[in-house]
């Protein structure tokens, strides 16, 4: 069993003139110490997925469906009383824009020492203590004036660095990181990483990775999820999905990588932009810009616009597409044929 | 810490100047003190004496100079009204409006934090929509109106159902004071002696009461506005990145409400409160002279209607004082709840 | 892109009553029964005021209508009123309805007036301050900053003390109508000049702003053609609001003696009147006047609230 199971999620968003639903179907698992990546583009649902494994989908967002099982227990209609136990301190997250994420207010060690008092019956010297020790984990250069310092007087690099500090101060067994470096200064982003990465390694914490960056996916994660309007169009191992994608979105995606393009020629983007939730094409989200909706041969794969595509296996990976549920079909029919 | 305080001082006198020179120059062309001392019978010539002693034909400049003189001793002349120095009179009708001012705060500052949290936390509660409803229909009832309304309701009721005949429904509270009919409306009633000038209604029960009335009217004006804001600021701040990750830090929703939320959410009202300090001791004008209570507000528009130019003036500058005092505050508690404000001088 | 003329005409622009259709602040409006209702209320009064001349059953201002003898007659539902008089009478035997609808014209009259005029100053100086900032910004501001600190009120007060100082009580009454519209207008310009200049500075940071400059236009044109059309939803909302202030103000004034004359009443000036025969029991002098002001002042702050919700503009804060 793993220790974090997903199942058919589903989450919608309450609106006045009906539901839009945000989340459909997604499954997925994480093993203990399992670094996972989600990968989409803005609007797929990446975020929307991070935020309801917590339950802390903003209103009118709500969960509809589904299942998610955290260590043997289901976290779907758990009181918030028992939620708010879990989280932070079994389950931490890291946020997209250090420079939003901590309380103008309140000084960073009362920051870091609320969370600790939160979750343990402990003192305030020895909270500090501990909040001390987490600076220095994440390479804070003095941190013992940083405790009493105030959120505006730490760069961009150096908050994010705090919240990582803060994720780890109860030793969780997954960090949910949504963005993590997006915010940050390219010269920093790749520091940051590393350090995430180094800590997740050391502690042997299971991190899920939310990112657009197909680039620190491959870096950072072991499996990843692609996400398109809503839904997982494909998954398995990282390193497997990057050197042979198979649903079309995803090679759009790693085409689309400023190193797959020719030097001197233009980039290659994917024709068009992602529907938006409230009014998705019908059958698979992805068909009005998909190149493959046609056969070779030149006739309509008319399943595409009508029936939303299932799974299907190809090595470790598994691939939301009727095209390459034919194309599987069509390699195992000749084969057959043949022994005949 | 030092600098912050130099600047604000400098710009606590840079307004009490504008002040001054708006006050000054009503005395000049409004207030004509041969008039006031001698009488029509007194010959041009023997006026134009007069005039040259007392100064009058010196240059704009000298005039000014000596005005900003006697301003800072406090010395703004006699009152024609009360004939004896003009400061002295504002002072003697200073404790009465502070003492109101007082207890309208205590009653904005009890009622509008909790009754703007709540309907912030819960925005769809029935009773969150009540408050938003009687705070805008609150907003757009002239504060004088009421007043009148609350003396017609508490003081002297209506012949006619459901209000209470003869005394109106304050007649409950008038066990308290043991007064016969409504309930006291007009004047302090019997406050109690304190030392030199001030008389407080803060020490006897029947002081309290006559406070009642007057001290709801003033607040009324304001606290639907206080309300408004906390409310607006408080569901702001609540949507914010900052109150997501104390959530998932899995902090206790009343900590993250009253202590993460709620101490942001002061922020602008702080700035807001202060700016409104002004605008209380403008509506105690409309309150005091409704309910005749004896204050700086009453004894001003009796001024006005008598072109009491000295008093007048004396007025305005210790009221433009007090909004000065009270701005300078403001801002010092401010930069003491926001550490973004450099105000302890710590190195960064 | 190879450019192509393509044969079929581009569809024609919607019209101005195409473009008001097919908006959210329509659709919003026909979905807030509220807004409807407020609206709808205050046409009427608007119309009531226009109308006034016509619909009441006297003229208030004419001596002769008035009848003394039925001073401080009660209205209809209460015993011993004269069916002549609906609302009753006032102290001086003027027919309360009559008075009312006449009251409400001169309210809105002065509302409106002051408005504008607040408008318009605060649209002038809120413009020159975000947009040419320096000493400009920094003293305009420091001004309205000082006149806030002192409150709109009380600069009205204080104002209209003076005025009626300078002027003598009987040219005052003369000219109340315009001595109010002034005096209000100039208490409350800082109001304006803040919401304009807040926006004006978020304006102006934007590239359109950037490329109009370097475009070598003049500051008046870019000012007036470019930045203040983006600025007037804050102008719209605030404006709705202090509608509702100005009404509020005129009021408070007369009710302090420094507004309407009793002879040329505003709703102010009758709950003014109307007080002092509160305490003899002739409570409807005041108390109906004032429920005409409060119904008045609470539809135009209803409108506001929900134009605000609508078009949510950046307003500024304190």
């Amino acid at each position: 069993m793993s220790l974090l199971e997903v199942n058919q999620l589903d989450v919608r968003f309450a609106l006045r003139r009906g539901d839009v639903k945000a989340l459909r179907d997604v499954s997925f698992t994480l093993d203990r110490g399992e670094r996972l990546g989600i990968v989409g583009e803005s609007g797929a649902g990446k975020s929307v997925a991070a935020f309801s494994l917590l339950n802390l989908i903003a209103k009118p967002g709500y969960i509809a469906g589904g299942s998610i099982r955290f260590d043997g227990q289901e976290l779907i209609g758990m009181r918030d009383r028992h939620l708010r136990q879990i989280r932070g301190n079994r389950i931490s997250m890291i946020f997209q824009d250090p420079m939003m994420t901590l309380n103008p207010v309140l000084s960073i060690g009362e920051q870091m020492v609320e969370c600790l008092k939160a979750h343990r019956r402990i003192g305030r010297r020895e909270a500090r203590a501990i909040a001390l020790r987490k600076l220095e984990q994440v390479h804070i250069p003095s941190p013992e004036a940083r405790l009493d310092q105030y959120p505006h007087e730490l760069s961009g690099g150096m908050r994010q660095r705090v919240i990582i500090a803060i994720a780890l101060l109860l030793d969780p067994d997954i960090i949910i990181a949504d963005e993590p470096t997006t915010a940050l200064d390219v010269t920093i982003q790749a520091e940051i990483m590393d350090l995430l990465l180094e800590l997740c390694e050391k502690h042997n914490v299971g991190l899920i990775l939310i990112t657009h960056d197909l680039g620190v996916v491959s870096q950072v994660t072991q499996r990843m999820l692609v996400m398109y309007a809503g839904r997982v169009i494909e998954q398995g191992p990282t390193r497997e999905i990057i050197n042979d994608p198979q649903h079309p979105y995803t090679q759009g995606l790693m085409n689309a990588l400023p190193q797959m393009a020719t030097p001197g020629s233009r980039l290659n983007q994917i024709p068009g932009s992602m529907p938006s939730l409230d009014n998705l094409p019908s059958g698979c989200a992805f068909h009005p810009r998909c190149g493959f909706t046609q056969r070779p041969d030149g006739s309509e794969r008319t399943a595409c616009r009508s029936e939303v595509p299932g799974f299907v296996a190809s090595g470790n990976c598994q691939a939301a597409c009727h095209m390459v549920a034919e194309m599987q079909d069509q390699e195992r029919i000749p084969a057959q044929e043949t022994s005949r | 810490m030092i600098a912050f305080l130099i600047k604000r001082l400098f710009h606590a006198l840079l307004v009490m100047f504008v002040i001054s020179l708006i006050a000054f120059s009503i005395q000049n062309n409004l207030g004509d003190p041969i008039q006031q001392m001698v009488g029509q019978s007194v010959p041009e010539s023997e006026r134009e004496i007069l005039r040259e002693e007392l100064g009058l034909n010196d240059p704009f400049l000298v005039q000014y100079l000596r005005f900003a003189r006697n301003a800072v001793q406090l010395d703004f002349g006699y009152s024609y009204i009360f004939n004896e120095p003009t400061t002295d009179v504002v002072l003697r009708h200073l404790p009465a409006t502070l003492e109101l001012v007082a207890a309208t705060t205590l009653l904005i500052v009890l009622l509008s934090v909790p009754i703007g949290v709540y309907s912030a936390i819960k925005p769809r509660a029935w009773l969150s929509r009540f408050f938003m409803g009687a705070s805008i229909v609150g907003i757009s009832i002239p504060v004088f109106l009421t007043a009148i309304v609350l003396i017609q309701l508490f003081s002297i009721g209506v012949s006619w159902s459901p209000f209470p005949g003869e005394t109106g429904w304050g007649s409950w509270l008038n066990g308290l004071v043991s007064t016969e009919g409504g309930m006291p409306a007009y004047g302090r009633g019997d406050p109690v002696h304190v030392v030199g000038t001030w008389y407080t209604n803060f020490a006897s029960t029947e002081g309290l009461v006559y406070l009642v009335l007057p001290a709801i009217s003033l607040a009324s004006i304001m606290l639907p506005l206080f309300i408004r804001l906390i409310r607006a600021e408080m569901l702001e701040v609540l949507q914010s990145e900052y109150v997501k990750f104390a959530r998932a830090k899995g902090i206790s929703l009343r900590r993250i409400y009253f202590l993460h939320a709620l101490k942001n959410t002061m922020l602008p009202v702080i700035t807001v409160g202060g700016v409104q300090i002004g605008t209380l001791v403008a509506y105690t004008i409309l309150t005091e002279t409704v309910f005749q209570w004896p204050g700086m507000g009453l004894m001003f528009l009796n001024a006005i209607n008598r072109s009491d130019i000295p008093l007048i003036i004396t007025y305005l500058m210790i009221v433009g004082l007090i909004f000065v005092i009270t701005n300078t505050l403001v801002d010092l508690i401010y930069g003491l709840v926001n550490p973004t404000v450099k105000l302890t001088g710590k190195p960064a | 892109m190879t450019t192509q003329t393509s044969p079929q005409q581009a569809p024609p622009l919607p019209s101005r009553w195409e473009r008001l259709r097919d908006s959210y602040l329509l659709y919003s409006f026909k979905r807030d029964p509220i807004a409807q209702l407020s609206l709808l209320v205050f046409v009427v009064f608007v119309a009531c005021a226009v109308l006034a001349p016509w619909l009441a059953p006297m003229n208030p201002y004419d001596l002769a209508q008035i009848d003394i003898l039925a001073s401080e007659l009660p209205p209809f539902w209460i015993d011993g009123s004269d069916p002549a008089y609906v609302m009753g009478t006032d102290a001086q035997g003027r027919d309360l309805l009559s008075t009312i609808l006449y009251g409400a014209r001169v309210s809105l009259i002065i509302g409106f007036g002051a408005v504008a005029l607040q408008a318009l100053l605060g649209v002038v100086f809120g413009l020159l301050a975000g947009y040419l900032g320096g000493r400009i910004d920094a003293f305009l501001m420091r001004l309205a900053d000082i006149q806030l600190s002192f409150s709109t009120l009380m600069v009205a007060i204080v104002v209209g003390a003076l005025v009626k100082a300078i002027f003598g009580s009987a040219t005052f009454s003369t000219y109340a109508v315009p001595l109010l519209v002034l005096i209000i207008g100039l208490a409350e310009w800082p109001q304006y000049a803040r919401t304009v200049r807040a926006s004006v500075l978020a304006e102006k940071g934007k590239e359109y702003v950037d490329a109009a400059r370097t475009m070598g236009l003049p500051s008046r044109r870019i000012m007036f053609r470019h930045i203040l059309p983006n600025t007037l939803s804050p102008i719209f909302v605030i404006s709705t609001v202090q509608v509702a202030n100005a009404i509020i103000s005129e009021a408070a004034l007369s009710f302090l003696g420094l507004g309407m004359p009793e002879t040329h009443p505003s709703l102010g000036s009758l709950i003014k009147s109307g007080f002092d025969y509160i305490q003899s029991g002739s409570w409807w002098i005041t108390l109906i006047p004032g429920a005409v002001l409060v119904v008045l002042v609470l539809v135009i702050n209803l409108l506001g609230d929900w134009l605000r919700d609508v078009l949510n503009p950046r307003l500024y804060k304190g």
